[in-house]
């Protein structure tokens, strides 16, 4: 097979993996909270810089784990980038979202104030750290070389398993535990859940708490194996988006697949037209979708 | 200083009639258009291609009149939205946002890798003005100008009144407050909601290219998504299902807009000019999200309406429950 298909495709699977992260959040809100949140985007770039602030003062005397450019200190990063912006969620909830919710507000009220939080987040990001990139380590690392010649840095490597243990992590969570069952059943119908005695307001905590968390980690990939700028977590919005509605809204299992589908089309793209039009690839992938099978891959027909 | 004010009143008067267009989709129909300015750019950049003079081995450059030009930008316009409507309408409401949301982002970047069409990130230059020759200064031309912007908000608000008080305009209310009651009375709800949109798209399409027409260059910067955060907190903070409140908002927003950008311009070291920029966005997305909070009606909010056949205090009831939409 041609190498450079295989590089494109080898790619397109990380970023996949960093978008289905993001993607999970978003499908979660969209089935939970009911609706889509445009906020989220910049629960990915606050992860992201949460874990910088972190770094740039515990770095120092870090050395990195060979082969990888981080040392240990990185994962005590990414932990705190996890609280802090699941805290982080859970704040815009309190000042905005549950003050809608208590009056009765429209669901596109709770669309139009999502994108206005997102404005103020994004741009208070841009007040403290300025417009220029940002990166977690400036150690170079060697890529490691896959026959037939497939350049993976060891980086991209560490970040696929961390998705991978979150993923099932997730996934146990929504299985096994009372709050992944009471999240399940409020996805379903919140009416017949609170009738059951399921505290409506807990699923709503868990909901931003586990939607922040997978963000902050898709914003740490992220910043890890591409870098940090304030409008990272915008331009990874409509891949998100897409990514949750390939998959069916509501399916954590549709939105993983369709973040691998998201990244692999937008890597394979370049091969057959200008790098330019990159971004667009994941809208007219999902407004063909949206044409063919209106609920996703894998979703159930709820309109 | 009068010339100053005679450009924040053109600029004013632009985007009034987007925000015009908004409130025919979102104000009276409650359909939700995150790309608004997706819709300003497509009448923008047909305009500048019909309009502007010709380039050699690019397409475009038609050097047409300027009529023929917001004809043009109009048509386009709607068409994009009759494209984008025919995919979403159909499905949940927040699948239309992410979607317009999306025609924006491919757009700009259209316009920005499209060399061969848009010019690329250069713009396009030189774009005539509609009767410049006949005036002798700038000042008088920008005079002029904002009296063809103003004529033009005029009719727009006049012709945009008297469609939603018409049977159509109370279908697409009836629709935006009980889908499946208007549906029972037999109205074609999809019909109703392409044809708002593509109404709407269409007046953006002519705020884009006025506004291009006013400063006779294009570029893939003048359409950021700023500009539809800009225009939503205008009619959200006006009051939406208002004609009046359109206008007042885009007058207050863009007064609030300009007015923080003249701070930042004076009173921050040059090093920190870019920061200055987010602090007006930040501006812009608090005035949205307090807005919707603690005054969702807007300053002045949607009239109820009651018909004429009901007299007397039994009509009282029938107002209520129009509070809950932003």
């Amino acid at each position: 097979m041609d190498p450079l298909f295989l590089q494109h495709t080898s790619d397109g699977i990380l970023t996949g993996a960093i978008i289905a992260l993001g993607a999970i959040g978003v499908t979660l809100s969209m089935t939970i909270l009911r609706f889509a949140n445009f906020g989220h985007s910049e629960l990915v770039t606050f992860g992201a810089y949460i874990a910088l602030v972190f770094v740039s003062f515990s770095g120092i005397g870090a050395q990195p784990i060979d082969p990888f450019s981080i040392g240990w200190p990185f994962f005590a990063a990414i932990a705190a980038a996890g609280v802090g912006t699941a805290l982080l969620a859970l704040a815009t909830d309190w000042l905005i979202f549950r003050r809608l919710r208590r009056s009765n507000a429209a669901r596109l009220t709770f669309i139009f104030a999502s994108f206005g939080a997102a404005l103020i987040l994004r741009n208070l990001i841009m007040l403290g750290f300025g417009a220029s990139p940002e990166y977690y380590s400036r150690e170079l690392t060697m890529a490691i070389l896959i026959p037939p010649g497939i350049r993976v840095m060891p980086d991209q490597i560490l970040v696929l398993g961390l998705t991978l243990v979150l993923v099932v992590a997730l996934w146990a969570f929504l299985t096994f535990t009372r709050a992944g069952l009471a999240m399940r059943a409020v996805a379903e119908s919140p009416t017949l859940s609170s009738v059951s005695g399921i505290d409506v307001n807990s699923v709503t905590r868990w909901t931003w708490i586990l939607s922040g968390g997978l963000a902050a980690m898709a914003g740490v990939f992220f910043g890890l194996t591409v870098q940090l700028r304030p409008e990272m977590g915008f331009n990874l919005l409509l891949p998100l988006f897409a990514a949750a509605i390939l998959g069916g809204a509501g399916s954590v299992f549709g939105a993983v697949v369709g973040g691998l589908i998201v990244g692999l089309a937008e890597n394979l793209s370049v091969i057959w037209i200008s790098p330019g039009y990159k971004m667009a690839i994941p809208f007219l992938l999902m407004l063909v979708l949206l044409y063919l099978r209106p609920h996703g891959l894998f979703g159930r027909g709820e309109r | 200083m009068t010339a100053y004010l005679i450009f924040f009143f053109t600029v004013v008067g632009i985007y009034a009639i987007a925000v015009i267009g908004l409130n025919l989709q979102w104000g009276f129909t409650g359909l939700f258009n995150a790309g608004v300015v997706g819709f300003l750019a497509i009448g923008g950049y047909t305009f500048a291609i019909l309009t502007g003079p010709p380039r050699a081995d690019f397409f475009g450059g038609f050097s047409m009149p300027f009529m023929v030009g917001i004809a043009g930008a109009i048509i386009a316009s709607m068409f994009g939205a009759l494209l984008l409507g025919l995919a979403t309408l159909k499905l949940r409401e927040d699948y239309l946002a992410i979607t317009t949301f999306g025609i924006a982002i491919t757009i700009q970047l259209a316009a920005l890798n499209s060399d061969w069409l848009t010019g690329g990130n250069l713009g396009l230059h030189g774009i005539p003005r509609p009767l410049q020759d006949l005036f002798e200064s700038n000042a008088a031309y920008g005079v002029f100008y904002l009296g063809l912007v103003a004529v033009t908000l005029g009719i727009v608000y006049w012709g945009v009144e008297a469609i939603v008080r018409s049977p159509w305009g109370r279908v697409l209310k009836a629709i935006r407050e009980d889908e499946v009651a208007a549906q029972s009375l037999g109205k074609n709800v999809l019909r109703y909601r392409l044809e708002a949109l593509m109404l709407g798209a269409g007046l953006m399409g002519l705020s884009g290219a006025l506004y291009v027409g006013f400063i006779a260059y294009i570029s893939p910067f003048d359409f950021m998504p700023i500009v539809t955060f800009q225009i939503w907190t205008m009619l959200i903070l006006g009051g939406s299902g208002n004609n009046r409140g359109a206008i007042l908002g885009a007058l207050v927003v863009w007064a609030i807009w300009s007015g923080s950008g003249a701070l930042v311009a004076n009173m921050l070291p040059p090093v920190w000019q870019a920061r200055g920029g987010a602090l007006q966005s930040v501006l812009i997305g608090l005035l949205l999200v307090l807005t919707l909070l603690y005054r969702p009606r807007g300053l002045i909010g949607e009239e109820t309406t009651i018909s004429r056949h009901v007299t007397g205090t039994t009509g009282a009831g029938l107002t209520k429950k129009k509070e809950t939409k932003a």
